[in-house]
């Protein structure tokens, strides 16, 4: 057994109400190390031959929570969840922060993997070995901070009367879906605390129609013996000392960001993206720190920059309203996007979001896309179920989230995604909406724009990467650059927060992972082959699709039509991206990974990764 | 642990605990030389998302634990102040647990034996942690007369005054 391996893990079958452990090759974990590539290959292997016919809301998607040989150890605890998602059509692996992967290797498990569908709403209870399937009807219907509560609770109790004599039992950590993710609301979220969210991807609507409400884990081992416990004790120390210096991070988590991005880069998406800029006085991250964070610090297992804040809404008619931060991301999308400069409405309207188990990012990229059509009368207030949908109108956006959210009226179009729904309304409309659509293959672009270049993502970045619009794994060249998402790839297959990673030298987090496992393994090893191996296999299920979307790289690896159109204020006023340029760079990328003219992994690349089924398979689209 | 140590209490600030949970590691490096947090004798409630706080023995000043042990595996450390469990005597029966105003002590996860805050023998790791990271939940101070019995409340008790400190009204009903 490799070291920071639990060794096992535990396969649920909801259509049948079983469960059994399994176990994995080590060959396997050691090429695809956890999380999102060994969810990639786990997809590939027991749903690639099928996988166009595959529903992703369908009892035979897999849903996978997995952690890497790294959770628990590397500072910064997340788990990874993924499966066909239905957003991409493809796999995504969307992590989320919390202690979840920590009591589950403590309950002596690598990962859960959820098949079929219950025919009754459940949630699944574990006390290490010990697994039960339990009804969840009493929680169905409940919002974050009701299912956080009762759930607690119950499961509280449960530990109390079956294992007495104990002592205070410490809460389970608890993963569930709001009422989006009941309702297969394509951008629902899998949550966890009230504000924890792995949002890309649209996992949330898997657990949903797997009538999943919950995974609540309590692991009472220690975690896996390490292969050199003296080295990563001392790497942790490292991390952390690197952390402690990072005035910006630890203060102001992203933030800053507004500022940053929003007035200084000129990339932060405002009203739907039709400017990317506003005043630098408009979003400061100082008016949050004093008007509504009321804990500065706020971090998931072993964090040295808790990076998070709590916000409460102090005054005004939003009063009461709890959130963390918000992050950036949220600033952004369900602030400065749809027309929003102060903290208060931003903090109501990312409170509501969780609580209705939405994704802040891409539903408010529909929101935003929505209010545009608005603004531009090709939807009207009759569309809207009777709200008037103008920038600016925290009650009117929020009328519409929760519209999204129980698929009401306009919101059942809406809960699709901006992608499908623009298709969807644009048919009704008789009109092309997809210029205004912000996102790519399905997937809503992060608050980080291209047009003013001087953020982080290229101009090819959102275009050729494999989840899509996720502004936390884009194409980068060279290849191993720490933007790249073959670089990205390795902390969300280790599963730790690459936010911890920050001014460490580029190959620290493969001397962590040797610590851990005892395996040896360099940058450019990592990058040119496990790496490699995991984009194809991601890029090979992206373009298989099905089966309602499929995806032709020549009009699909493509940036969103907004990104061609000129800023229109700001610093970088008048700038735009060349087409001609994105196209040429496309090519440059192709090539680095080994993919045809077409976008298509070729043959003898595949071949040379021993990835000869994946090769065949890809024959039919060629 | 042979040096001469001053009694010491460690003073906390929970309102300011960000839940990172370092000294959770930090207790079970140090007493079992794994990351092991069930078997931290410091353990970080979350019952309400937020109101995080570390739940570790006060060392009352009546040590009412210490009384209630019927094998008297329970003894107080004249140096440091801080209750001592003699795990060759322990029989894991909980009787501490129940003494405990603030249900502190919690049993061994794979041992039948009871786990109690031993101040690490006057240098505790938890409290290195939390300051290392300017967190300052925790702080040694000295041991003098104070009514220290008053911080021993159940996870729930704190929990119920926490939330309210931090989410104001909102908090009375997040428990």
């Amino acid at each position: 057994m490799i070291p920071g391996y639990a060794g096992k893990f535990l396969e649920v079958n909801l259509t049948e109400k079983d469960f059994r452990e399994i176990k994995l090759n080590d060959d396997v974990l050691r090429d695809y190390v956890g999380g999102r590539g060994l969810a990639a290959k786990i997809l590939w292997d027991r749903l690639g031959r099928k996988w166009e016919t595959v529903d992703p809301l369908g009892p035979e998607n897999l849903l996978l929570f997995l952690t890497g040989p790294l959770t628990g150890f590397f500072p910064g605890g997340r788990i990874c969840v993924s499966g066909k998602s239905p957003q991409s059509n493809g796999v995504v692996g969307s992590t989320v922060a919390g202690e979840f992967g920590v009591e589950l290797k403590c309950a002596g498990y690598d990962g859960i993997i959820v098949t079929g569908t219950a025919d009754e709403p459940v949630y699944v209870f574990i006390k290490d070995a010990d697994i039960e399937i339990r009804s969840a009807n009493h929680v169905w219907g409940m919002d974050a901070k009701q299912t956080v509560s009762a759930l607690t609770k119950e499961c509280r109790e449960l530990l109390r009367t079956r294992y007495p004599h104990k002592g205070e039992w410490k809460e389970p950590s608890i993963l569930y879906i709001g009422p989006a993710g009941e309702n297969k609301v394509r951008t629902a979220v899998v949550a966890a605390k009230w504000t924890h969210a792995a949002g890309y991807g649209g996992y949330g609507a898997v657990m949903g129609a797997k009538k999943l409400k919950a995974i609540a884990v309590k692991g009472t081992s220690a975690l896996p013996e390490v292969a050199d416990m003296e080295k990563v004790k001392e790497l942790i120390q490292a991390v952390c000392d690197n952390a402690y210096e990072s005035e910006l991070w630890r203060r102001w988590g992203t933030g800053s960001g507004g500022y940053e991005v929003g007035a200084k880069t000129s990339s932060e998406p405002v009203r739907n993206w039709q400017e990317e800029w506003h005043d630098e006085k408009s979003f400061g991250v100082d008016q949050f720190e004093n008007r509504v964070w009321i804990k500065q610090y706020w971090g998931d297992f072993g964090c040295p920059t808790t990076c998070l804040k709590i916000a409460v809404v102090k005054t005004g008619k939003f009063k009461g309203a709890i959130t963390d931060n918000p992050d950036y991301e949220l600033q952004a999308y369900v602030g400065t996007n749809l027309g929003f400069f102060t903290p208060e409405e931003n903090v109501y309207l990312a409170s509501l979001v969780d609580d209705l188990g939405l994704c802040g990012i891409q539903t408010g990229n529909i929101l935003g896309f929505a209010a545009e059509l608005f603004q531009r009368g090709i939807l009207t207030k009759e569309d809207l179920g009777g709200i008037e949908l103008r920038w600016g109108d925290a009650e009117a956006f929020a009328a519409l989230a929760k519209k999204i959210a129980y698929r009401e009226g306009i919101g059942d179009i809406l809960a699709e995604g901006t992608y499908r729904a623009a298709l969807k309304l644009g048919k009704l409309k008789q009109l092309d909406l997809m210029q205004y659509a912000v996102q790519v293959k399905g997937i809503s672009i992060g608050a980080h724009g291209i047009r003013s270049e001087k953020d982080y993502p290229e101009i090819y970045s959102y275009a050729c990467s494999v989840q899509g619009g996720d502004h936390t794994s884009t194409a980068c060249m060279p290849l191993d650059d720490f933007r790249s998402e073959l670089m990205m790839s390795f902390n969300d297959s280790g599963v730790y927060c690459y936010f911890n990673v920050f001014g460490l030298p580029r190959t620290f987090v493969f001397d962590f992972y040797k610590a851990v496992t005892g395996i040896a393994l360099t940058k450019e090893d990592w990058v040119s082959t496990k790496a490699m191996s995991i984009l194809q296999l991601q890029r090979a299920m992206l373009l298989l699709g099905g089966p309602d979307m499929r995806w032709n790289p020549e009009i699909h690896d493509e940036n969103p039509p907004r990104f061609y159109e000129p800023l229109p204020s700001g610093p970088f006023k008048g700038k735009t991206v060349d087409k001609e340029l994105v196209k040429e760079e496309k090519r440059r990328y192709y090539e680095l990974v080994g993919w045809d003219e077409k976008g298509i992994p070729k043959s003898d690349v595949l071949q040379k990764l021993g990835l000869d089924d994946v090769d065949k398979a890809l024959e039919k689209i060629r | 642990m042979s040096e001469k140590h001053e009694a010491i209490w460690i003073a906390r600030d929970l309102s300011k605990c960000s839940g990172c949970r370092k000294c959770e590691i930090a207790c079970s490096l140090f007493h079992e030389n794994r990351i092991w947090p069930e078997a931290s004798r410091i353990r970080v409630f979350m019952l309400v998302p937020g109101v995080e706080f570390p739940h570790f023995c006060v060392q009352c000043e009546d040590y009412p634990c210490v009384d209630a042990c019927p094998t008297n595996s329970l003894s107080i450390n004249k140096e440091t102040g801080a209750v001592i469990v003699d795990v060759n005597t322990c029989i894991g029966c909980g009787k501490c647990i129940d003494a405990c105003p603030g249900k502190v002590p919690h049993m061994h996860p794979k041992e039948n034996r009871i786990l109690i805050c031993d101040l690490c023998g006057g240098d505790p790791q938890c409290v290195k942690v939390c300051q290392e990271g300017l967190w300052n939940v925790l702080r040694i101070v000295p041991r003098g007369n104070n009514p220290y019995r008053l911080y021993a409340r159940t996870p729930e008790e704190i929990t119920r005054s926490l939330a309210v400190k931090i989410y104001g009204e909102e908090g009375e009903h997040l428990l």
